[in-house]
């Protein structure tokens, strides 16, 4: 096993974990403030994915324009997510939480069933952009310069969303709706509008990351049930509702999947969710998250 | 009967109560009074083990029950009516009642016996003798808040409790509410030969029937004894000064 | 829920459900005796496909009865109930194909097997709040998936356990009228009649003294311990009834299916229980088989005419949670107190 290969599992571990930690990162939010688990994040996730698909086929058949149809993704999955909770969801929060998921389950049924109407079964696929097109060469290894993109990607949104949260006044807003939403709402803030909000912003977040993903696989039905649950897992792993938690998990997972492969081969299936009924039975909250 | 050994409870860095001792003899009324935030519901809390004390022991007959899981504690014999109305909101009037005797009796183990033909008799005359004859019927969860006090303090008795911990049994209510609610306490009290612990923010109904009375302030027992005594108590008329007492005098 | 929600839909919820209403309409006629035997005529009157889907209905009518028994009865959420009907469905069929133990051992085997899983399962799960408890089911859900997809040797991984053998029921050919029907129509005969008694043995279990104080824990769970009740082993007890009575119900449908696969257990199948019961109505008996019994003929209806089944059912399910929180039976029992005002006024 040498050193390279090592770094090989490493690197792949790490893009694992960008790309979840995008999109688990909006359902943390979510969760944190509504407390409610989003089931359709995946599936606002695979609509990012088609939506950028079909930006591309817009603008130039033959590929280019990646950025825009990846802005494209991620604002009209935001937009969905704002209509989503404005005329939906809001009638549903004095209501048991039951509910809630189930409205959220519904949503995956319906927004599943629409992309295969629209955009068919077939798998589609984008191709790179053509400035990250290329690879380099580290450690021995090959690197796709896409790769190390989404490396890069991860933690530079994980700090602008940090920012955001605890250096602005409409992050402060959003943590204190986190801890206590009945005094904001005393207090004459627009608790409403946090909301609709904060749930357009998690579904543009998951958007985007269906956008960003397609160049590295394919879109097909079904990945929006496949990235539910892994989101859910690195969610657990770090703690719902914490951000840096989310990030964290999403590297522990990363890692874990990456080199657990190595060790047997039947493992991920099994494991991963074994790794889930631990840390929920030892540690609920997770690594970074409080005590419900 | 009630014997609290210096209790402390600390929440972080916050001491809501502080080395609190407080005896209630067999049979005795007592209060508990105090400002808002004194502590009496935490202290209230460290009694029926919804929160484990820092140090100190609680003994009920004798017996350490410190830290017990509540319902443990409810079955050696110390019932509570809670501030806020805890009752069974989608079963009716009867329904609630007859479930607390059911678990009273040991029949919660019971998978076959059917539950509605049980004890139908200790039911209705408790719900009699706590003035909700003729509500059996009705759904809990839309009484009225007064009713659903009264049926809150029939689940409290329906346990066949020795202690009666009561907080602020009349919060919310009218003046006329308020002195049926004493009445009925003092009845009860007297029939079923309770020792009565309760916490009030109304001192006419604390004089009134209170044998005892302990004053906290900011988690400390600051006077102890019977009303003529507490209510001359120098330290007692400093703390209520300017806290809008009702006329005590 | 703050109390103002709660006034409100308790006021939506126009009656009592009290420990689960057993007869939405007081009358003479004994519905569940009708049920019964219009149901044990289809082999008759039907066709094999009615069978088809009477079977179904019956056994999926079993599943969800035990899922409310969590849901409607003590107010636990679960996700992963789908886990003990697939240790039912693979302890009986591998107990009846592998090791030819005859089914009226290995059915109970399944509802024990299925118990015990509950047993270790719940322990864990019930000292968890809400959310969490409802996490933890499912992860346990899809570690019994895992392992059944993966187990080749005992669950026959991704290829599951097909051909399991029907039970002997050629004794049936010595009741009047059976002799001509084929092993198929017998099978769905006594899984009607095991269903049945099964369901009546939850209704006894529901109205029982131990019903009773699920139902406190339902609702209010605090004050229930203070009544004496140790929360989380009445809870543990309902998850392992609960548990058992859906392996019974996997293993009827083990032998119904023709074999046992891995996907039996996929989480999407406890996300279509729950869906029956609350489309059934979660606060009554009946709900849950009336539920099941309308999903599965709206989805042989629909699907004849459309692929996009899923979408069907999101749609039927959000104008559930919007306009009929009480499932059909809440609907109907919500008309016939209307009925009846306008009778007596």
């Amino acid at each position: 096993m040498s050193a390279s290969f090592l770094f090989s599992q490493f690197m792949g571990g790490l893009t694992t974990a960008m790309f979840l930690f995008l999109i688990a990162s909006g359902l943390s939010l979510v969760f944190g403030v509504m407390r409610v688990i989003n089931f359709a994040h995946g599936s606002f996730y695979m609509i990012g994915a088609y939506l950028a698909w079909q930006a591309v086929q817009w603008l130039h058949p033959t590929g280019g324009g990646f950025w825009l149809a990846a802005l494209f993704a991620a604002v009209g999955v935001g937009i969905l997510g704002a209509l989503t909770e404005r005329l939906f969801f809001r009638s549903l929060y004095g209501r048991e939480e039951l509910y809630q998921l189930l409205f959220t389950y519904a949503l995956v049924l319906i927004l599943g069933d629409a992309a295969k109407f629209i955009w068919g079964t077939d798998q589609l696929s984008v191709s790179t952009p053509p400035a990250l097109a290329g690879s380099v060469q580290i450690f021995g290894t090959t690197q796709p310069l896409y790769t190390l993109f989404i490396i890069a990607i991860g933690p530079a949104i994980a700090f602008t969303l940090w920012l955001v949260l605890n250096r602005t006044g409409a992050g402060r807003m959003v943590r204190a709706a986190q801890m206590d939403r009945e005094m904001l709402d005393a207090l004459g803030a627009n608790v409403a509008t946090i909301y609709t909000v904060m749930f357009a912003l998690s579904a543009c977040l998951a958007g985007l990351s269906g956008a960003l993903v397609t160049p590295i696989e394919s879109i097909v039905p079904g990945m929006d049930v496949l990235i539910i649950v892994q989101a859910f897992i690195v969610v657990v792993i770090g703690g719902m509702g914490s951000l840096w938690g989310t990030f964290w998990g999403s590297v522990i997972y990363g890692q874990v999947l990456s080199f657990g492969i190595l060790i047997f081969p039947g493992f991920s299936l099994f494991s991963v969710f074994a790794l889930m009924a631990v840390i929920l039975i030892v540690r609920p909250w997770g690594l970074f998250g409080r005590p419900l | 009967m009630l014997e609290v050994s210096d209790i402390s409870k600390s929440f972080g860095g916050f001491r809501a109560v502080s080395s609190v001792s407080l005896t209630v003899d067999t049979r005795q009324i007592a209060a508990i009074i105090g400002p808002n935030g004194a502590g009496k519901s935490t202290l209230f809390n460290l009694i029926t083990g919804h929160l484990r004390p820092d140090s100190g022991t609680v003994r009920l007959d004798g017996r350490d029950i410190t830290g017990a899981p509540p319902y443990r504690i409810c079955r050696m014999g110390i019932g509570r009516s809670f501030q806020r109305t805890n009752i069974f909101p989608q079963l009716t009037v009867f329904e609630n009642l007859q479930a607390a005797f059911l678990v009273h009796y040991g029949r919660g183990r019971n998978f076959w016996a059917r539950a509605d033909a049980l004890y139908r008799d200790e039911t209705a005359a408790l719900l009699a003798s706590i003035g909700l004859a003729g509500q059996e019927g009705t759904v809990a969860g839309t009484l009225s808040y007064g009713n659903q006090k009264q049926l809150e303090l029939g689940l409290a008795l329906a346990s066949g409790p020795a202690v009666l911990l009561l907080d602020e049994p009349t919060a919310g209510m009218s003046a006329t509410e308020t002195h049926e609610t004493i009445r009925l306490l003092e009845r009860i009290a007297a029939e079923r030969e309770l020792t009565l612990l309760f916490t009030e923010h109304d001192m006419e109904v604390v004089f009134s029937i209170a044998q005892k009375i302990a004053v906290l302030h900011q988690g400390h027992i600051i006077a102890e004894g019977r009303p003529e005594e507490v209510r001359g108590d120098p330290e007692v008329r400093r703390v209520y000064l300017g806290h809008g007492l009702t006329h005590a005098q | 829920m703050t109390v103002a929600t709660t006034t409100a839909v308790l006021r939506r919820r126009a009656t009592a459900t009290t420990a689960l209403r057993h007869r939405v309409f007081s009358g003479r006629v004994p519905w569940t005796l009708v049920v019964f035997i219009i149901m044990a005529t289809v082999p008759w009157i039907g066709s094999r496909y009615d069978t088809f889907l009477a079977a179904q209905i019956v056994i999926d009518a079993l599943f969800a009865v035990s899922l409310n028994l969590l849901l409607g009865t003590t107010g636990l959420v679960s996700f992963g109930h789908v886990a003990y009907f697939g240790v039912g469905a693979y302890v009986c069929g591998i107990l009846m194909k592998t090791y030819a133990v005859p089914f009226s051992l290995a059915f109970p085997a399944a509802g024990l097997g299925a118990a015990l899983f509950a047993l270790i399962s719940g322990y864990f799960c019930v000292r968890l709040i809400k959310l969490y408890f409802a996490m933890l089911t499912l992860a346990f859900s899809q570690i019994i998936w895992a392992i059944a997809y993966k187990w080749n040797a005992v669950t026959g991984g991704d290829q599951g356990l097909p051909e399991i053998p029907y039970p002997h029921l050629d004794w049936m050919s010595a009741i009047p009228g059976f002799a001509d029907l084929s092993i198929g129509d017998r099978f769905y005969l006594l899984t009607l009649v095991l269903v049945a008694v099964s369901l009546a043995v939850v209704h006894r279990v529901i109205r029982s003294p131990f019903g009773r104080v699920l139902t406190t824990i339902r609702d209010n769970p605090e004050r229930a311990a203070f009544l004496g009740i140790n929360v989380r082993l009445y809870q543990l007890a309902a998850f392992v009834v609960a548990g058992g009575f859906a392996g019974l119900a996997g293993a009827l449908y083990g032998i119904f299916s023709r074999g046992v696969f891995a996907d039996f257990v996929f989480w999407s199948k406890s996300a279509e229980i729950l869906i029956m019961t609350i489309l059934g109505g979660a606060g009554y008996f009946w709900g849950p088989p009336v539920g099941a019994a309308a999903l599965v003929w709206l989805n042989q209806a629909i699907t004849d005419y459309t692929q996009y089944w899923s979408f069907v059912l999101g749609a039927i399910l959000l104008v559930l949670l919007f306009g009929f929180p009480g499932g059909i039976v809440g609907g109907l029992d919500l008309l016939w107190q209307r009925l009846k005002r306008l009778r007596n006024a």
